[in-house]
């Protein structure tokens, strides 16, 4: 099992916070993200890792997109 | 009041770390240790499931292999480590400034100012062991009590993810049925002169009598009776004055306690030398002096300040950490310990800008006499040649 990697398109807020606002998937589809519900830090004990976690809505669906604390990479958690 | 003093342990710190990385090997037996291909292997850490299977840290690899057919082993990652601890410490210091770490996995807190805030001793426990457990993806546990040993007795007692409080009240219960080895500083030395005492227990050593128990083992049998009775009342050191990678510095304890602020200047500048040293190897100016103290009722200080500019100077920065104590203390009681210390570093190349206020001429002419006396040292030994004021400092080190 890996970690599913995605590419994200993000606003960097003048305050310093990061809203991601698309996901990219690995066969170039783009996801919307409608609303990001909740920021934390957090573990991730199904893939693997800590840090930044966004409960993300997508197509109405929950969705916990994380930023990877020390490489800053972006993964979706695995369902 | 009682002190409310903390002790965090995390459980199985390296294998943990690498569990939370490898959902994969979820519900195997699993240990960090060296290289398997390199002969000298050897077992670094181990998660519950190898731990039950006999694995014990420190055996060589091949021999864990024997007992544990199944055994998975990663390479150790200390960087990993570093930064999971490192998160850890965030967390104990938003709830006070009072953390001592221990190694890179314990750590005491004190939390006696905190409880209006944040709840009492074990509220907080179990807050940070929530924290610790959802942010990072590992568990601790915690001891809670009003002296640091039995703190620490609290945090071994259940494991992993738990809480132990040790009160005035059920310490026979818990403290006093415990082997007396369990008990910090009791090596296996002191423990077989406790046996031959007929000194089995933690409970026997508080019964013991206290004179008897110094007349064997001189002044730590003295001090082990205080532990055995949760008298300890060594404090928990602020985190500030703790030497992390992030900062080079020293603290002496000279055998004369120290009364006044011109034996402490030619303590600052031995210390300061070793300091700068070790900075020019690194390529590196300060940005920050910082100092730390204990008086003679072994209460720890310590208070920092920032330089004009960054330097590598050892008159500057051990003058800098002299001024600074002046200023801070009246040596109303003498002082057991002291300490200087250097951080916020700048890399020298990236720092060209010129201050207004420095004599810029003096300080070229120092650094030069600094490196040739570096140079000397290294090539005929350390403390070949040394200021002159350092060598006051001889009778205090
Ligand atoms: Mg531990």
């Amino acid at each position: 099992m890996s970690k599913n990697y995605v590419g994200v398109l993000a606003l960097y807020e003048p305050n310093g916070d990061i809203r991601p606002l698309e996901i990219i998937w690995k066969d170039g589809y783009r996801y919307p993200i409608d609303t990001v519900k909740q920021v934390c830090s957090a573990a991730s004990l199904k893939s693997g890792g800590i840090g930044t976690r966004f409960t993300c809505v997508i197509r109405g669906q929950l969705r916990y997109l994380y930023l990877e604390e020390k490489q800053q990479r972006w993964f979706v958690e695995r369902l | 009041m009682d002190r409310v003093i903390l002790h965090c342990d995390l459980n199985a710190f390296y294998a943990s770390c690498e569990a939370l990385y490898h959902p994969e090997y979820k519900g195997l037996p699993l240990a960090v240790g060296g290289d398997p291909a390199q002969r000298q292997g050897i077992i670094l850490a181990k998660n519950q499931l190898a731990k039950e299977a006999g694995v014990q840290t420190g055996e060589a690899i091949w021999q864990a292999k024997k007992k544990c057919p199944g055994l998975i082993v990663v390479l150790p990652d200390y960087e990993k480590y570093h930064m999971f601890s490192h998160r850890v410490r965030q967390i104990f210091l938003e709830y006070t400034d009072l953390v001592e770490p221990f190694g890179l996995d314990e750590a005491w807190l004190d939390v006696t100012g905190s409880q209006k805030l944040f709840g009492d001793g074990k509220t907080i426990a179990d807050t940070i062991r929530k924290r610790i457990r959802d942010e990072l993806g590992i568990t601790a546990s915690v001891g809670v009590s009003d002296n640091k040993i039995f703190a620490k007795l609290g945090s071994d007692y259940k494991k992993p993810d738990a809480t132990t409080c040790i009160t005035k009240q059920n310490k026979k219960q818990i403290v006093d049925p415990l082997p007396v080895s369990d008990l910090l500083n009791v090596g296996r030395a002191t423990a077989v002169t406790l046996h031959g005492m007929g000194i089995r227990t933690i409970g026997d050593l508080s019964n013991a009598d206290r004179t008897i128990l110094s007349k064997r083992l001189g002044k730590a049998g003295d001090m082990l009776w205080t532990y055995a009775n949760g008298l300890d009342p060594s404090e928990v050191r602020p985190y500030d004055y703790h030497e992390d990678n992030k900062s080079f510095g020293h603290t002496v304890t000279p055998p004369k306690d120290l009364t006044d602020i011109h034996q402490i200047r030619p303590i600052f500048y031995i210390l300061t030398q070793d300091i700068c040293c070790q900075m020019r190897a690194q390529n590196v100016l300060c940005r920050k002096v910082a100092i730390v103290y204990r008086d003679s009722k072994l209460r720890w200080q310590s208070r920092q300040c920032g330089l004009d500019r960054p330097s590598e100077n050892v008159k500057e920065i051990a003058e800098k950490g002299i001024g600074l104590l002046g200023k801070s203390y009246d040596f109303a009681l003498p002082l057991r310990s002291v300490g200087i210390r250097t951080m916020d570093f700048v890399k020298k190349e990236e720092h060209l800008q010129m201050s207004l206020f420095v004599d810029e001429v003096n300080k070229e002419k120092d650094h030069i006499i600094e490196c040739t006396m570096e140079t000397i040292n290294n090539r005929f030994g350390k403390d070949c040649i040394v200021r002159c004021i350092a060598l006051e400092g001889k009778d205090y080190e």
